[in-house]
């Protein structure tokens, strides 16, 4: 028998077509997977519309073999909130970065997740505008070195990091809000798992979910991968801890 | 003897804002803006600068902190490009209406969708009303000198008007270019502290920018464009002291061998360069051809304008931007209206090209001048041709 025999066959991938730009090590490569593999054991690759963003990821749709918006920086969940409403059959995703979601667009975020929009959030948060080249994220731990603040954020002048989840754990609607990592295998299937209970939020009529994935941007932290996952293990769990924060 | 030195433009025009002691920095960043909002940022974590700098969330709030630092008297800076500007749309009206100095380096950027981060003029002609003094640069000299000449004019007493200055992104932004770099001691000399005429304080209450009523609402916007218009000769005072202290010369309107053109290009920015390059090979060739470009575009300089190309017998207008729906571009339409009363004029063909970052190389010159002069024949020509279009 050839040994190729022995080695299981996995299907191939429906969504995810691979071969992304990021640099290398960057987490959203890795979630693209993810969300793609999720869509793919779900079955709903037709019925997904995906609301891309301003941000590294302003390619997300060339990967990922969904129908999909370009929203402009900030807006997809008010494109998401319309397209939802008006196609409900649909599953509507929204891929949002820090500085996409947490900074030019909180408040379209804090009032569709208030409204209870029936789409489900991916929110990458990797403390730092990565596309346009590393400055301050509001969710830039205190402390941390960007273009914008070269000696560290300091709060007196620029406050302190913004937690998403914790922010909408204070509204009614939402219905799944849940930090989680990718820095290793473990955090990586806990997000794909994460994933799959916000789309069956969505499938299932349920409500308002966002997954908020802490990731990293080894180019503009100025580390290694294996050093910026470090990074996320031990220092931005410290100020976003991982964790349901919601599920009704 | 001045230090001419290799710097990148963003870098070069930071280092001005930091010789104008600026107080208050507020920015959101957008590419091709990053570099000079970084470098001030550094400036200001080093201490080289002693300036607020506020990171703050988005344009639309950049330009209200840029508002309210301005009202309590502070010397104001941001910068912005493209959707950056696009969102600030609300506030610059309210800043130039309640005549709040501030000084706004716009690294023009295309227009979304679809998404375009490369170099044309759509960002900032979607803008070309809202009541701000607006000039352009042609290289990085200029960037660094009119930036010096923006918080001198938006300050002027007579004045008190915000001011943008316009670099093409990535041509200008992100290159390195020779700057001759200035004296803080003459920087001083030509730009002394703000002195503001209203502000906000507790001693001398003032209201701005309150609710205006039919009866006051138009006397209200009048002003501003009173205003505006008469900043004109301050602008050209501040230039011509500009050329006693720093040995540079700057008009509203400038001329490149246009002394014996028949025909002469309009251009604003730096593409302005490269057509300097065609009206050397077309002269070469034997050809009267000569340019003008554009430095003050608001207030628009009629007068100016006009002495600068009254013996030509064609205007070929590029505009890096369409104006949608009006079969034009916006330079050309304020030519031809620019033109309109004036017995003796030439004729004008428009052109629309570099939309995006497509390049412009001296060839498309060299079109444009056989595609105006037969219009000009026949009288006849669509009002203007959008060039090195892929039709199929
Ligand atoms: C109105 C507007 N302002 C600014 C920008 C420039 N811009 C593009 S991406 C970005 C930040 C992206 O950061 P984030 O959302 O954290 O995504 P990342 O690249 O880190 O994944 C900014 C400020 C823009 N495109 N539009
Ligand atoms: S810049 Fe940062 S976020 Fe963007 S692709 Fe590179 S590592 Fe990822
Ligand atoms: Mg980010």
């Amino acid at each position: 028998m050839r040994v190729s025999a022995l080695i299981p066959k996995y299907p191939e991938p429906e969504t995810y077509m691979g071969h992304t730009h990021y640099c290398p090590g960057c987490g959203h490569a890795t979630l693209h997977k993810l969300l793609g593999e999720v869509v793919d054991e779900l079955g709903i690759r037709k019925r997904v519309i995906m609301i891309e963003p301003v941000g590294c990821s302003v390619l997300a749709l060339k990967y990922l073999k969904f129908d999909g918006i370009q929203g402009p920086h900030g807006r997809a969940p008010a494109i998401a909130t319309a397209v939802k409403r008006l196609r409900p059959e649909s599953i509507v995703i929204t891929y949002q970065g820090d500085g996409d979601l947490a900074a030019i667009g909180t408040n379209e975020i804090i009032h569709a997740a208030n409204r209870g929009e029936l789409f489900t959030v991916v929110f990458v948060n990797n403390a730092v505008y990565g596309m346009t080249g590393g400055q301050m994220a509001p969710t830039t731990l205190l402390g941390q070195k960007s273009t914008t603040t070269p000696t560290g954020r300091f709060a007196e002048f620029c406050g302190y990091p913004l937690r998403v989840c914790e922010l909408l754990n204070t509204l009614d609607a939402p219905v799944y809000l849940e930090r989680v990592s990718l820095f290793d295998v473990e955090h990586i299937l806990k997000t794909r798992a994460a994933l799959k209970k916000a789309l069956l939020n969505q499938i299932e009529g349920r409500g308002f979910s966002l997954v908020e994935v802490l990731s990293n941007c080894p180019t503009n932290w100025k580390m290694t991968p294996e050093e910026s996952w470090e990074f996320v293990k031990n220092e931005m769990t410290k100020v976003f801890p991982l964790g349901v924060f919601r599920d009704k | 003897m001045p230090k001419r030195v290799g710097m990148e433009v963003s870098i070069g025009i930071a280092e001005a804002v930091k010789l104008c002691d600026v107080d208050v920095i507020s920015a959101y960043p957008i590419t091709p803006q990053t570099h000079i909002v970084e470098h001030l940022s550094e400036l200001v974590a080093n201490g080289e600068l002693d300036a607020e700098f506020i990171p703050v969330e988005s344009e639309h709030t950049a330009i209200s902190v840029g508002a309210g630092a301005s009202a309590t008297g502070a010397r104001v800076y941001t910068a912005t490009s493209s959707q950056g500007l696009a969102l600030m749309h609300e506030i610059l009206f309210i800043v130039s209406s309640m005549r709040l100095p501030i000084v706004m380096t716009v690294a023009n950027r295309a227009l979304s969708a679809p998404i375009n981060i490369w170099n044309d003029h759509s960002d900032i002609m979607a803008e070309r009303d809202i009541g701000w003094i607006q000039t352009f640069a042609i290289n990085g000299q200029e960037a660094y000198d009119l930036t010096f000449h923006a918080f001198r004019v938006a300050e002027d007493e007579k004045v008190q008007l915000p001011v943008v200055v316009n670099i093409d992104g990535f041509t200008l932004s992100h290159v390195i270019e020779p700057i001759e770099l200035v004296e803080k001691e003459l920087v001083d000399k030509y730009l002394p502290p703000r002195k503001p005429i209203l502000t906000l304080h507790p001693d001398n209450p003032v209201t701005m920018g309150p609710v205006g009523i039919p009866e006051v609402y138009t006397e209200a916007r009048k002003q501003l464009e009173v205003a505006l218009m008469d900043s004109k000769e301050v602008v050209v005072k501040a230039w011509q002291e500009f050329k006693k202290i720093f040995g540079r010369e700057y008009h509203p309107i400038e001329t490149y061998k246009t002394k014996d053109a028949e025909l002469i290009f309009v251009t604003m920015g730096s593409i302005t360069e490269t057509a300097m390059l065609a009206v050397d090979k077309l002269r070469e060739k034997g050809e009267k051809v000569g340019l003008v470009y554009i430095r003050l575009w608001r207030p628009f300089p009629h007068e100016e304008f006009y002495n600068a190309i009254k013996k030509a017998k064609i205007l070929a207008v590029l505009d890096r931007a369409i104006s949608y729906g009006t079969n034009s571009g916006p330079v050309y339409t304020e030519i031809r209206s620019s033109l309109f009363d004036k017995k003796k004029k030439p004729y004008v063909q428009g052109f629309v090209a570099g939309l995006g970052g497509r390049d412009i190389p001296t060839e498309r010159f060299f079109e444009m001048i056989e595609i105006a002069r037969s219009a000009a024949e026949k009288g006849e020509c669509p009002q203007y041709i959008h060039l090195d279009v892929k039709e199929d």
